[in-house]
Order: C-alpha cells, then structure tokens, then sequence
C-alpha cells in the first residue's frame, strides 16, 4: 500500500494541477496579508475561504483522479495486490498531495510574516488542520461517488451537488428549519445539525477559536459550553475522524464489489 | 513686656482655631478615630498616623478634616458600616479603609456621606467593601482618586464601589473601581460629572444611570464589565471621549441606553463588545465620531426611537454594523465610515457614490431568530446577503447612508 500511496503522491505533486493548486494558495496568502496587513484578520478572511474552497478542491480532484487514472487502476488489479490496498493507498496519496498544497501554499506566506511571533499561531494552525481535514473528507466522499457512477458526466455532476449541498443548501434548510421551530428550544438540535455537515463543524470550531466567538455566546451558551470544554473539542475532532472513516470505509467496501 | 508677648501669641492661636489638630496614633494618648472626634470642634482637623485601627460606626457630625499620615488603616472586621458623615464640610484623605460588613438589609459603605455638604473624598483605598462611598442626599462634593475594590462574585450580595442617591453637584474624578456589582451608580443625581475614572471586572455595570439628569461623563475606561454601561430613564447626559472595551458576554454591551433623551455622545471608543451600542426608547441623540471597533454589533436599536443622528462614525470589522427590528422613524444615518463599503467615488470627493445599507439580511433573521447566529460566516448566509443588497426586501429599504466616506476619520 504505501508504495501505491507514494506513486499516487509523487504522480500528483509532478502533475500540473497541484502546482496551480499551490500557487492559488501561496498568491492568495499574499494578497490576504498584503490587503490586511494584519494577520488576525487575514485568518478570519481565511475561513470564509477555506470552508468553501477546500472542499470543492478535494471533491474536484478526488472525481477527476479517479476517472483519469481508471486505466492504470485496472491495470494494478491485474496484479496480486488487495483491492484496498490499491484504492485506499490512492485516496491516501491524493489527499495527502493536496494537504500539503494547502499547507506550503498557505504556510509560507503566513512565516514569512511572521505567523509564528503572532497571537494568531493557534487560530492559525487549527485553521490549517480542519483544511487538511476537509480535504481528506471530500476526497474520500467524491471517490465513493466516481466508485458508483461508471458515467463521468454523471459522477461530476454528483460530486459537485455533493459540494453544493453541504456548503450551501444544508445551511438554507438548517436556517429554514430554525426560523418555523422558532418557538421551540432549538440548542440541541442546532449543535446536532453542526455536527452532521462537516464544513458547519469546521466552520464553528474555527469562530470559537476567533474573537467573533462572544457572538455566539449571545444565543448558543450552549455552543460556547459544549466546544469550549475539552469534552466537547474531543467530540467534535472525533466526528470529523468519523467523517474521514467512514466514507474510507466505503471505499474499500465499495470497491471490493465493484467490477472492473 | 515678655508677658505681653505671650498673651499675643496665645491670643493668635486662639484666634486661629481653624488649624487646631488633633493627632492620634496607636501609641498616643488618643488611639483611635473616635475618641478624636468626641473631643474635635468644628473646623478641626485630625491627623492620624500609621497603624491599624480596628474600628467601626464611626460617625462625623462636625465640620472637621480627617487627614491619613502615612496611610493608616482602618479595618471594620466585616461588622457594619465604618465611617458616616452627617455635616457639611467634612474631608477624608490618606485612608486604607477595609472589611466592610455585608448585610442585605441596609447598605454598608466604607464611607457614607447623609446630608453633608460640600465634602471631599479623596486618594483613599477601600478594599473588600460592601458599598464603597455611599452619598445620600448631599451637594457640591469631589469624590476623587480613590481606589475602590471587592471581590464580588453575585449580584444579590455585592454592593456598588460609589454609589450617589438623591444628590447635585458632585465630581468624581479619577478613581478606580474593581470587583464590584456596579462601579459606579448615579440615582437622582443632577449636575453632575464623572470623568477619568476607571471602572473594570465588575460584576454588573461599570457605570449606571437611573433617573438622572443634566450629568456628564468624560475620558472614563469601561474594561470588561458584565454588562457594560447602563444609562436609562435620564435627559440630557453629555457622554465623550470614554471608553467601553471588551465587554463580552451573551447579555452584555459596551452602553445600554434606555429611555434617554437629548443625550451628545460623542468621541467615544467601542471596542470588542458583544453589543457596542443597545438603544431602546432614546430620542434625539447625537452619535458623532464614534469608533466602533471589531463588536459584534455595533449599534443595536430595539424600536421607539425617534430622531436620533448617527454622523462621522467609524464603523470598523463589526460582525453587524447596525440591527434594527423596527422601522427607520426619522432616525439619519449620514457621512460614517463603513468598512463594508463596497462602493466607488468616481469624482474624488471623499464620498462615496453609492449609499450604503448597513443592514444586513442575516442581521434581520438573527434578530427574530437568535438561534441562526450559529450560521454566521456561512457560504449561504453570504448569498443572501447579497441578493439582499441587490434587492432589499426584509430590510427597510430607506435605511441607508446616502453619503458613506471612503476613507475612516481619523
């Protein structure tokens, strides 16, 4: 498996894309800190952009690899190699490929003005850490889409309502569905629904780690509670594992039936 | 000749009373403050030197000047009120004045002034109080550099650091307040100012307003307070230059305004509160060359307010600049400084071309719906905002700056 892994990782970092998907984020970066001129607030301008981009990123690339590299998957299968160990050490190179895109392109600018002096080092890396984690996600999930679609209009077109619906219109139903249970205690179910989509949870992790966090304080003590315990950052970690194994799990399920 | 002389001298000091001075030291012949003032006329001054003094209930009915040497202590032992003036003319200055006892029955100060004129409080420190300086009913008083603190925790059994009731006239300048339920508490007080002071970590309000009129307060700093600054059911307050920062918390805001009319607020910081501004039934305000910085909220209206003008403010990264839940009346909005403005000045005049609305559609929902805050910053919320901006159609559409500046005033 590693050896699938480090081929599949080595033919990313050679291949165009991850490049321009580096250089995005590095030109990004520097724009951000060259506008703010304040780290903190280039963090915060961050989020909006990492919840929303890296997902769709992960989800892109994930269909794309799969349907380019159809060809040379079924040739491996022809080998004496487990079905897991292939489809799995390929998912892992990917998403590793694009972490570190994400990091080098993000970090760099960041060092360089001098992240590591800044109040901003924590909000900083576990703005870095839930994009790593929402990389591994949606690659895994856009892969279990491309496993079942044989079409690639069709698991294109999948994967990118897969993105739309979690980044978007989750939040349009979730928000609905707050407004007409107005008159009801809606904590609970508001830290469930944060809990279910994972771009929400990074999304809320994230503003509690910011100054913006008071806000929240204003309606959800409950939020503020439950995250800021260390019960409540281990759950919420655990839950975003969950969302990394289980659509793994998938994977090898999936792909172990599947007929090539 | 010789004896001529001495019956001038006596005579002079006789005729100079004024300065007579009592002195008392734990070893003199007076130890304590009481004893001292059974003896003191009025216009003595008494001096008390360096020690401890154990004592409680003391009361000063007589014009007299009560001077700490050398910062003597005085420690009430948790029993009962400590000093109580009940004439005009009184001073106390150099004083550690310390355990004050806690009662839920009468209102314990350090230091209480009743009906006593033209007094003046000053460079003391007070600590573990239940009420700090307690003034009833008294006029023309300094209260000034003065260091108040306790270790408050609840509301229902903490007592205010100075607390004013029924009075005119009084300034109170530079003191420090920590750890109480309020830091500083105006009740039917009129002509009155407060200035330099600096209020912080208290459990209620830094400062609170209750029907009094005709004051004003200036250059003060509001640190972290559990609600911030509360002015309600008061006219013409002339509020400048203060600072209300970081006070955060799900019911706190840098300066409750509730039933005001006429009030100038003007150069004032607001920095990192949950709320900067709360206004609920306040007339005829002007809010000038304000910064609000990184709130939540900047300015939060709650209806019934009616011509209030809002001009050369700076509204800088506010997750809301403005919630409004009622309809516009004749409030203005003109000539601030929005960060979020997007527009464009094409003939260069510093303003910019476009208005701008600085309400957004997510600040409506959330203020009907408390609970979708969670959404904050979500791709979705975004979207609505700005097809709410494109074409308004919660928000009061004629709620809007028509000449929004492009650069902040500094």
């Amino acid at each position: 498996m590693l050896k699938i892994l480090k081929y599949s990782s080595f033919d990313l970092m050679r291949s165009r894309w991850s490049y321009v998907y580096f250089l995005f984020y590095l030109l990004l970066g520097f724009v951000l800190l060259f506008l703010n001129n304040n780290v903190s607030k280039a963090v915060i301008t961050l989020m909006n952009i990492i919840i929303v981009i890296v997902p769709l990123i992960g989800t892109i690339f994930g269909v794309m690899y799969y349907y380019n590299s159809r060809e040379f998957t079924i040739l491996l299968l022809a080998q004496p190699l487990k079905r897991s160990t292939i489809f799995l050490g390929q998912y892992i190179g990917l998403s590793i490929s694009l972490s570190i895109s994400l990091l080098l392109g993000l970090g760099i600018p960041f060092i360089f003005y001098g992240i590591f002096e800044s109040a901003a080092i924590w909000d900083f890396s576990s703005l870095l850490i839930t994009g790593v984690f929402l990389t591994f996600i949606f690659v895994a999930l856009s892969i279990n889409i491309a496993l079942s679609n044989e079409n690639r209009i069709k698991g294109f077109g999948f994967a990118i309502l897969m993105w739309l619906f979690l980044a978007v219109i989750y939040d349009g139903i979730f928000l609905i569905s707050l407004m007409i249970f107005n008159d009801y205690p809606l904590d609970k179910f508001s830290l469930i629904a944060t809990m279910t989509n994972p771009i929400d949870l990074s999304r809320i992790l994230i503003l509690l780690k910011l100054d913006i966090s008071a806000l929240l304080g204003y309606t959800g003590a409950v939020f503020q509670k439950f995250f800021g315990t260390g019960l409540g950052v281990i759950i919420s970690f655990s839950v975003l594992i969950l969302w990394v194994l289980i659509p793994a799990w998938l994977i090898v399920v999936k792909s172990g039936r599947k007929d090539f | 000749m010789k004896n001529i002389l001495t019956a001038l001298i006596f005579c002079l000091i006789n005729a100079n009373a004024y300065t007579q001075v009592i002195k008392v030291c734990p070893d003199c012949k007076i130890n304590s403050i009481a004893q001292a003032l059974k003896i003191a006329k009025n216009g003595y001054k008494i001096l008390i030197e360096k020690g401890l003094y154990s004592e409680r209930n003391i009361i000063i009915d007589k014009s007299i000047q009560l001077i700490g040497a050398g910062n003597p202590v005085i420690d009430g032992d948790n029993k009962g009120e400590i000093i109580t003036i009940k004439a005009d003319n009184v001073s106390i200055s150099g004083f550690t004045i310390k355990n004050v006892g806690t009662s839920y029955t009468e209102d314990n100060a350090a230091i209480k002034v009743v009906k006593g004129n033209f007094f003046t409080i000053s460079n003391n420190t007070l600590e573990n109080v239940f009420f700090g300086i307690t003034i009833e009913k008294s006029k023309h008083g300094i209260i000034e550099n003065n260091n108040i603190s306790s270790t408050a925790t609840q509301e229902y059994n903490s007592g205010n650091g100075i607390h004013l009731w029924h009075c005119d006239d009084i300034k109170v300048k530079n003191n420090q307040l920590h750890g109480l339920r309020d830091g500083i508490y105006f009740e039917f007080v009129t002509n009155s100012s407060i200035s330099g002071n600096i209020s912080k970590n208290n459990v209620r309000y830094g400062l609170h307003f209750m029907f009094s009129n005709d004051n004003e307060y200036f250059e003060n700093t509001f640190v972290n307070n559990g609600a911030g600054v509360a002015v309600m059911f008061s006219k013409n307050i002339n509020m400048h230059h203060n600072k209300f920062i970081k006070n955060w918390g799900s019911s706190s805001y840098g300066l409750l305004l509730k039933e005001i009319y006429d009030a100038e607020i003007t150069d004032n910081l607001f920095e990192q509160n949950t709320i900067g501004i709360h206004a609920e039934g306040s007339t005829r305000i002007n809010y000038k060359k304000n910064n609000f910085i990184n709130n939540g909220w900047a300015i939060k209206i709650s209806g019934a307010c009616y011509t209030n003008k809002f001009t050369k403010n700076n509204f800088v990264s506010n997750a809301f600049d403005v919630s409004y839940n009622s309809k516009l009346n004749d409030n203005v909005f003109d000539n601030n400084y929005w960060s979020e403005y997007a527009g464009y000045d094409l003939d260069k005049n510093g303003i910019g071309d476009v208005p701008f609305r600085p309400v957004k559609l997510f600040s409506y929902i959330a203020n009907k719906t408390p609970e979708t805050i969670v959404l904050l910053r979500s791709l979705f919320i975004d979207i609505i905002n700005f097809s709410e901006k494109v074409s308004p159609v919660f928000t009061p559409d004629n709620l809007l700056d028509n000449n929004p500046l492009m650069q902040e005033i500094k």
